[in-house]
């Protein structure tokens, strides 16, 4: 299964709570290559958003192995090539996994500009002028650019997401996650999201999206995933997935969703 | 039969105006320098009740260096010594009377510790308003915690996923986005402890510090009057607190509008 350009293996994963009474992840191996356009599928507690949560361990993991870097970072502390053993340093690796989340997070007592400037500036170590450069060339593609200065509250849930994107890819990471990033929109703004994701993909960018937008999975993944009760059931592409899918328990999903 | 007030006895008191003016000042400096005291302290004492400092979390990890599901390994490696202290410091402090704490600290612990003996702005002794000032700003700083931990816990924790999943450090997370959100929600609150504090000051003149209350001793002692020093000190204390208490409510009221822009 892990090919040597995967760019995250993730082996055996689990995620269980009291006493593995609840299984919110119960053994989901899988990896994920560049340029990959991962999307996860699954009814609503099938572990889909715990397993894209504990890809960059806002979810800490109580099984199995996420390599990442060549590094487990389910470990707090591993031995590097000397043979040194060091401590993870978490807050390097979330730097190169870009986040976007349901309800936006963007910060509130900050402008849009300000949101996009405070990453880049504090763990990057850019200066003002820069930052600020590439965060207008980032809001400009996302046709944002005049609202620089307004703050979040303004905006409306699809610019809240085109922002919170934009925000994340301005730390340039390696691969951006998705947490069901049109659920909290209203209908007529999912489009413009689901845009810019698209040509994200287009451009060659590693991405894993849980997602209830078949259509997104159908038309712009290379992989669909599908989960239920933590496990993974079923992966191939999307033309196995949707035309021909194997396990009783996707044809049954399909049938309600589709 | 006399009447309760004697107005006649007003013009009796007049010349000792000028210690009711200093007992004010004290009082206001009194209640300003413990409200610093009390927002330093609580902000670490919220900290430390919040922190995630375990330093038996090994205990809690399996062979595979995994985190325990439960058992007592797991319990015992959630101890968090930061957190204990600062949760028994806040509930002693809370649960104990301020006029025992502030003995306790003036006759305990600044016997010890000997105080220099000179005069601020030439007649508030120091080592008298000192004790006070620091036993309570420990008791506000208690108080205090307690607001600016449901502050804190108050804002959403989204954003400091956000903020962690930029790269962003804990302290980082804390000093940028959780704590300006979160002392910008409790800054009414802040205000209204110092009205409290005006008026639990009051309880200062028993170990000597020269107050409003002290003041009316003073005047009790020297004309052997009662009530009309004590409605001069009534008056002084609402005239302070009553105004500050409106303006707070006024700058809150502006405050939430600007949120529903």
């Amino acid at each position: 299964m892990a090919t040597r350009d995967s760019l995250i293996q993730v082996t055996d994963l689990k995620k269980h709570y009291r006493m593995g009474t609840i299984k919110a992840l119960d053994g989901v191996t899988t990896d994920v290559n560049k340029g990959d356009v991962m999307v996860v599928i699954g009814p609503s507690g099938s572990g889909k958003s715990t397993f894209l949560r504990s890809l960059n361990l806002l979810e800490e993991p109580t099984g199995g192995a996420i390599i990442f870097d060549g590094v487990d970072i389910t470990k707090k502390k591993y031995k590097d090539a000397s043979g040194k053993t060091v401590k993870l340093d978490i807050d390097g690796l979330r730097q190169k996994m870009g986040m976007v989340f349901q309800h936006f997070n963007l910060f509130p007592h900050m402008t849009i500009l300000e949101n996009m400037v405070l990453a880049p500036m504090k763990v990057k170590g850019l200066d003002r002028a820069e930052a600020e450069k590439k965060a207008m060339a980032l809001l400009e593609r996302v046709g944002l650019a005049d609202r620089a200065d307004a703050y979040p509250i303004q905006l409306s849930g699809g610019q809240k997401q085109r922002v919170a994107i934009v925000r994340a890819l301005a730390m340039e990471p390696e691969v951006m996650l998705f947490d069901e990033p049109t659920s909290a929109l209203d209908p007529e703004m999912v489009g413009e999201v689901l845009d810019v994701m698209k040509e994200l993909a287009r451009e060659g960018m590693t991405m894993v999206c849980v997602t209830h937008e078949m259509g997104f999975a159908r038309e712009v993944g290379n992989r669909v995933l599908f989960m239920a009760d933590g496990k993974l059931l079923e992966e191939g592409t999307p033309e196995q997935i949707f035309e021909h899918p194997q396990h009783p328990r996707l044809r049954d999903f399909l049938s309600k969703v589709l | 039969m006399d009447s309760f007030i004697q107005l006649s006895n007003f013009p009796k008191i007049a010349p000792y105006a000028k210690l009711f003016e200093q007992g004010m000042l004290v009082t206001v400096l009194l209640s300003l320098f413990t409200v610093m005291i009390g927002f330093v302290l609580a902000l670490v004492l919220a900290l430390m009740r919040l922190s995630n400092f375990r330093p038996l979390r090994f205990l809690g990890l399996d062979r595979d260096g995994h985190q325990r599901e439960g058992g007592v390994l797991a319990v015992i490696s959630r101890f968090n010594p930061l957190s204990f202290l600062a949760t028994a410091y806040v509930e002693i402090l809370r649960s104990t009377p301020v006029i025992v704490q502030i003995f306790i600290i003036y006759y305990g612990v600044f016997t010890l510790v000997e105080l220099p003996s000179f005069q601020l702005f030439g007649f508030i002794k120091f080592d008298r308003f000192f004790p006070g000032v620091v036993a309570l700003g420990m008791n506000s700083g208690a108080y205090l915690c307690e607001i600016m931990r449901s502050g804190i816990q108050s804002i959403d924790g989204g954003q400091t996923e956000a903020a962690r999943s930029l790269g962003l450090s804990q302290v980082q997370n804390l000093r940028y986005i959780i704590l300006p959100q979160a002392l910008k929600n409790i800054l009414p609150a802040i205000a209204n402890e110092f009205v409290v504090i005006i008026k639990e000051s009051a309880i200062t003149y028993t170990i000597g510090v020269q107050d409003i209350m002290s003041a009316v001793n003073a005047v009790k002692g020297a004309t052997f009057i009662i009530i009309e020093p004590l409605l001069v000190a009534t008056a002084i204390y609402f005239c302070l607190c009553f105004p500050t208490s409106k303006l707070i409510a006024y700058f809150e009221r502006r405050m939430s509008r600007g949120d529903k822009r």
